[in-house]
């Protein structure tokens, strides 16, 4: 057991992989001699060598359409895009090419390779190189969506998206690379598609993903020592494949549902989430699901505006003790 | 234009250069006639509405298909275009299996899950049919990147058109190529338009893949698209080079279709005289012309053009018998389990 950063849990992740397979190749720019830009990939170039650990030009169509063409012809690729709104200019293979490709074509082509991104505020960025894009990605056919909200999950999930046979797109938040938790030692090897319960509660349930798990946590902790209501947290992790099961579960004890998204409010994630609700377990509810979110604006620079506008443990206090009432 | 010639000087006897043998030059002839068949009845079938959607042929293109896929090994892998029929023929997928993808029959190659425009059979080494302009470049660059890390050696081999070469990702996969020096080669179907549009008309440079190419570091290469002895001894050098380790070419075809860019397209974009002109140097004629002045006798070249028609024919009589796919194929493998389950 030991304490490492959310950073050093991306590198330990992405070396159990390699370790263990010689198919599992690395690529990004600046991913190699440089240990890439939040320093999310230090010493692996000199673990792996350069054939397994390779520097790209910023190009980011080539870095997805190569790390596709690796996958179809029998290698594990990881792909790093620098930062996940960057997606945009290489979103034909995110949207058109990976999750197509087996189905077009029947079942023959594969696709197993993992993009991992920096997604998220907090940086003080602006608005392209800040945004939670996991609703860019969850909406697509053939995708899984995953984003881990502490190092333990890190590693386990990565180990997972690497090992599985479709193409992951997996989001590590860029304000999450400083924090640090509890890692056993050894092999780490987690499921996707499973949600997580980090705080148990009986009144009622808030879903969260990514940075906005220790939000969600840190209200839950001042809605039951101030107010006394006692929260359900589920972090998410998984948006594809999603974990309804453990939702709808928790609605059925609790009976109130809250969402806390970092992405823009329309198509958010939890959007899905309450509609599924709403069809399978309406009865369930005792009052309207409530979504929390970023406005539908882009993200601005200044921290104080910046800190405004993404969910605050304040403003999930606030909304859960007007909308139970008390 | 290459001066690749047929007639290499001071070559002894009849004064032809028969670095390519009989067997491979019957080989090419046969291969053209058999696409030159396919596409046309593909396009009747269009036209009797039996080929739904869209259909883009290579009419006119067939010696560039047949001239790389007969140099190809076992193992080489194609990454075409929308105007990939050609290109999956040519590594030797039946036609019905293309003739029934193009009708959405069950007995098409993805059974009517990907159509005309994403025919793959990766038992031929057909890796895809990419629909988005220059999307394929990239992912060849990929397959190649395998090849070089595992030290296995096949070549992978990228088709697209003149209009291809002003999209962002053509770039990045050249430039990325040349760096990694991967065992790719970029095959430019120059047949003058993109879409409606003259490529002339919408390009900086007169050739537009092989005037890039220095900035990428690579030889100028441009050759004759129409005859297929030209087209294969190009594509022998750029296998030898990408076998040997020494990296990417970029090889400008200079062709031209026959037919329009898609569907029953009547090309009314095209000046007058121009198709007729091209005409005269279909590739197909330009072979079988050829095989003449290699001496192979009309009843040889007969009994090819017949066994062609009779597969051609074969084929569309069992993709009109063929039924339409089961609905039950409509979840299968969205993801690798074989279903389309995202939730539990
Ligand atoms: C990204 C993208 N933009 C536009 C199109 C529409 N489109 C399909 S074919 C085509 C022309 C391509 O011309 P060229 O590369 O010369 O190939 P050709 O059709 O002549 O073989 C265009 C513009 C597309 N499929 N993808
Ligand atoms: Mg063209």
């Amino acid at each position: 057991m030991a304490e490492i950063t959310y950073r050093d849990a991306v590198i330990r992740g992405i070396a159990q992989e390699m370790a263990r397979d010689n198919d599992v190749v690395f690529l990004g720019e600046d991913v190699a001699k440089a240990g890439g830009v939040f320093k999310a990939t230090v010493g692996l170039y000199e673990q792996f060598g350069p054939l397994r650990v390779r520097d790209t030009p910023i190009s980011e169509q080539a870095i997805l359409g190569a790390a596709m063409g690796a996958a179809m012809t029998g290698l594990k690729p990881i792909a790093e895009i620098m930062f996940s709104d960057f997606f945009a200019v290489c979103f034909d293979y995110i949207a058109n090419e990976f999750p197509k490709a087996r189905y077009m074509s029947n079942g023959q082509t594969k696709c197993p390779l993992v993009v991992r991104t920096g997604n998220g505020a907090g940086s003080r960025f602006g608005a392209q190189h800040s945004q939670s894009v996991e609703n860019w990605c969850m909406m697509i056919p053939g995708l899984k969506v995953v984003a881990p909200s502490t190092p333990l999950d890190v590693i386990g999930l990565l180990a997972a998206a690497v090992r599985d046979p479709d193409p992951v797109i997996f989001l590590e938040h860029k304000s999450l690379y400083a924090t640090k938790g509890e890692v056993p030692d050894g092999e780490i090897l987690d499921t996707l598609g499973t949600a997580k319960i980090v705080r148990p509660g009986k009144d009622c349930t808030i879903i969260a993903l990514a940075l906005m798990v220790s939000r969600a946590l840190a209200a839950a902790e001042t809605l039951h020592d101030e107010h006394g209501i006692d929260c359900e947290v589920i972090d998410v992790r998984s948006l594809v494949p999603l974990d309804t099961q453990t939702i709808l579960a928790s609605v059925a004890k609790t009976n109130r549902l809250f969402t806390v998204e970092e992405n823009p409010r329309l198509c958010g994630w939890g959007a899905e989430i309450v509609s599924i609700v709403a069809d399978e377990a309406f009865y369930d509810l005792d009052g309207p699901p409530v979504r929390i979110t970023t406005p539908h604006i882009p993200l601005p620079a200044a921290d104080i505006l910046e800190d405004i506008v993404l969910p605050t443990p304040g403003r999930i206090v606030d909304t859960v003790r007007r909308s139970l009432g008390s | 234009m290459s001066t690749a010639s047929d007639r290499a000087p001071g070559a002894a006897g009849s004064g032809l250069n028969d670095d390519i043998g009989e067997d491979k030059r019957l080989a090419l002839y046969r291969s053209q006639v058999r696409l030159r068949d396919a596409e046309q009845r593909a396009f009747d079938l269009f036209l009797q509405n039996l080929v739904k959607g869209t259909s883009h042929l290579s009419l006119g293109q067939e010696a560039i298909a047949a001239g790389f896929a007969e140099a190809m090994v076992k193992g080489d892998l194609s990454f075409c275009t929308y105007r990939g029929h050609a290109h999956t023929l040519a590594r030797g997928v039946p036609v019905e299996k293309v003739l029934g993808e193009l009708m959405q029959r069950d007995n098409g190659l993805m059974r009517g899950k990907g159509g005309s425009m994403h025919l793959t059979s990766e038992e031929h080494g057909v890796m895809g049919s990419y629909a988005i302009i220059g999307a394929h470049l990239p992912i060849a660059c990929g397959a190649a990147w395998r090849a070089q890390y595992k030290g296995d050696k096949d070549v992978s081999v990228c088709f697209f058109g003149d209009g291809t070469t002003n999209i962002g990702a053509f770039h990045e996969a050249l430039n990325f190529a040349a760096v990694w020096k991967l065992p790719v080669i970029f095959v430019c179907e120059n047949n003058l338009y993109m879409e409606y549009t003259p490529i002339k008309d919408v390009t900086a440079v007169e050739h537009p893949a092989a005037d890039r190419a220095s900035a990428y570091g690579l030889e100028r290469i441009v050759i004759d698209g129409n005859d297929a002895d030209v087209v294969y001894r190009t594509a022998q050098k750029a296998f030898a080079k990408a076998r040997a380790g020494e990296g990417p070419s970029l090889i400008e075809c200079m062709t031209y279709r026959h037919s329009g860019h898609s569907r029953a397209d009547p090309a009314k974009y095209r000046p007058e005289g121009e198709l007729e002109k091209w005409k005269e140097r279909d590739p197909v004629k330009i072979y079988r012309e050829r095989l003449k002045q290699f001496g192979v006798s009309d009843d040889k070249i007969a009994e090819i053009d017949a066994s062609v028609r009779k597969e051609v024919d074969d084929a569309t009589e069992a993709c009109k018998a063929a039924p339409m796919p089961p609905l039950d194929i409509l979840t299968t493998d969205v993801y690798a389990d074989g279903g389309w389950a995202w939730r539990n």
